[in-house]
């Protein structure tokens, strides 16, 4: 069933049209880019897009946390990073090899099957009806209930890391 | 035409419209703002009061020329303005300037602006570093260490007022604190007296960090113009400079009217008469001005004060402030 463009439906269907487009195009971006900080925008790009289709599986809350997570902390630390090492942007990466090209060719094939193998023969749940609720409610009882373990371990693994790269910061310097 | 795309197309246009109209006044007030605390008159020769000054300022940015200085990368250089501005314009669509004037009411709307409001950063990155100029990336930098920091106080201050109203839904926040300025968040008396201490804390923290935020001053780091010439947008030319500041407004409107929802009841009357659309604008440009007194009144402060402001006092005082609310909230 094809709604027209002009109603509601169809207009939502072109947004969810240009977010498939905006993730495609963006992992492109990130994998093709020769300049680093233009694949990062490549990824923000993508991530975006992948944010846009968490809101079109009527899951604005995950939708908000990919935007909030891995476009406002992660491409930021990313960026940034590159700014402080400034790696030279016109660097070539390694001479383009034709067994090599098909090699990696032949593996993304087989991945990219593999995936849509999965996702085909998959048991999907059903979407659920609820628009606008539900979804927040029902992620914070779970983190404190049947995955409160996972959560806590997670949080131990920042912290560890966290500590980490204080550690490590603390080394470089000199004691003034 | 189907009735829901024109309520949206109506909202688009409106919203793009009062950012637009907003920026201009704001300039406007601005200028005039710093004229009499400086003891100045301010702009006063285009239209009364100098009202058209900003409009005639507009007009001049956008006949100049896009100017894209050599070796910038040019893709990055010429999306970075518009990145300020499309966050700028998203996150007005839930904000409710009235119980019926809200573009759309979302259950997670404190949770969208938040969010919405991080890629500011990643296009003030952007910026700095596409314009080739090493002001700019110093500006660049410390724009996001200090948006960093002041980010995890501004989060967790918000966090107790969702602990407080038991939602993230702008709309009930404000439907909360309905019946004068007693049921307002930031001094409940009527709701919990154990908040009354609290919530004016919160309301501080909160306020501080947008300023900071939004890169106003005294936490202008970003743009020390006698440091760093302008800051990330030193090699903006024409409306590309324009779309910054038109962003920059934009943001400070959404910080103040954040606060306003948040703490002081939105749309809602002092004295519980009349509740409507210009309670809320009065007590957000009122929430501007204060904004604007404290730029002209302070001095910009140091790098390692702003960061060790937020690191060593707002962050520790937030924490607290948070475990506190939790208390009291089971208490009273």
């Amino acid at each position: 069933m094809n709604p027209p463009i002009s109603s509601a439906e169809g207009l939502a269907g072109l947004v969810f049209l240009v977010m498939l487009a905006a993730t495609g195009f963006g992992a492109l971006i990130a994998v093709n880019a020769e300049r680093t900080i233009r694949a990062v925008a490549g990824l923000a790009l993508c991530f975006v897009g992948v944010a846009g289709i968490y809101y079109f599986l009527q899951s604005p809350f995950v939708a908000l946390m990919e935007l909030l997570i891995y476009v406002g902390a992660v491409c930021v630390v990313l960026v940034f990073a590159v700014m402080l090492a400034e790696p030279r942007p016109e660097q070539q990466v390694g001479k383009r090899n034709a067994i090599v090209g098909g090699l990696s060719f032949l593996s993304a094939s087989l991945l990219t099957w593999g995936l849509v193998a999965l996702a085909n023969g998959a048991a999907w749940c059903k979407a659920p009806m609820r628009i606008n609720e539900g979804s927040m409610r029902d992620l914070g009882q779970s983190l404190l209930t049947t995955y409160s373990m996972v959560f806590e371990l997670v949080s131990v693994v920042l912290l560890v890391a966290i500590i980490g790269s204080l550690v490590l910061g603390r080394a470089g310097r000199s004691k003034a | 035409m189907n009735p829901e795309i024109v309520r949206v197309l109506g909202y688009i246009v409106a919203i793009i419209a009062f950012v637009a109209l907003n920026a201009a006044m704001l300039v406007w007030m601005e200028r005039k703002v710093a004229g009499h605390i400086q003891r100045r008159i301010g702009p006063k020769e285009v239209g009364p009061f100098g009202l058209l000054q900003s409009f005639a300022d507009g007009i001049k940015l956008m006949t100049k020329q896009l100017i894209v200085p050599e070796g910038a990368d040019v893709p990055l250089f010429k999306v970075a303005p518009m990145l300020v501005m499309i966050p700028a314009v998203m996150c007005f669509v839930t904000i409710p300037f009235s119980e019926q004037l809200a573009a759309r009411n979302i259950n997670v709307g404190l949770l969208l602006i938040f969010a919405i409001a991080s890629i500011n950063v990643f296009a003030l990155l952007l910026g700095g570093w596409a314009s080739h100029n090493k002001y700019a990336v110093i500006s660049a930098a410390r724009a996001v260490s200090q948006n960093v920091a002041y980010e995890i106080p501004m989060l967790i201050t918000a966090i107790t007022v969702v602990m407080f109203t038991g939602t993230m839904n702008l709309n009930e926040i404000v439907m909360g604190q309905a019946g004068g300025f007693w049921h307002w968040n930031i001094l409940p008396i009527a709701k919990n007296i154990g908040m009354v201490v609290l919530m004016p804390v919160s309301f501080l923290i909160f306020f501080i960090c947008s300023m900071a935020e939004t890169n106003r001053a005294p936490f202008d780091l970003g743009e020390a113009e006698s440091e760093l010439v302008a800051g990330f947008h030193t090699e903006y030319s024409g409306m590309g400079f324009g779309l910054f500041f038109l962003g920059e407004y934009a943001n400070v409107f959404i910080g103040c009217s954040l606060a306003v929802i948040l703490f002081l009841g939105g749309w809602q009357c002092p004295f519980g008469l009349f509740p409507g659309v210009h309670w809320f604008l009065l007590k957000v440009y009122f929430l501007i001005f204060v904004v604007m007194w404290a730029r002209w009144t302070f001095p910009r402060t140091t790098f390692y004060g702003l960061l060790n402001l937020s690191w060593k006092i707002l962050i520790p005082v937030s924490l607290f402030n948070l475990v506190l609310t939790g208390a009291f909230i089971k208490v009273f």
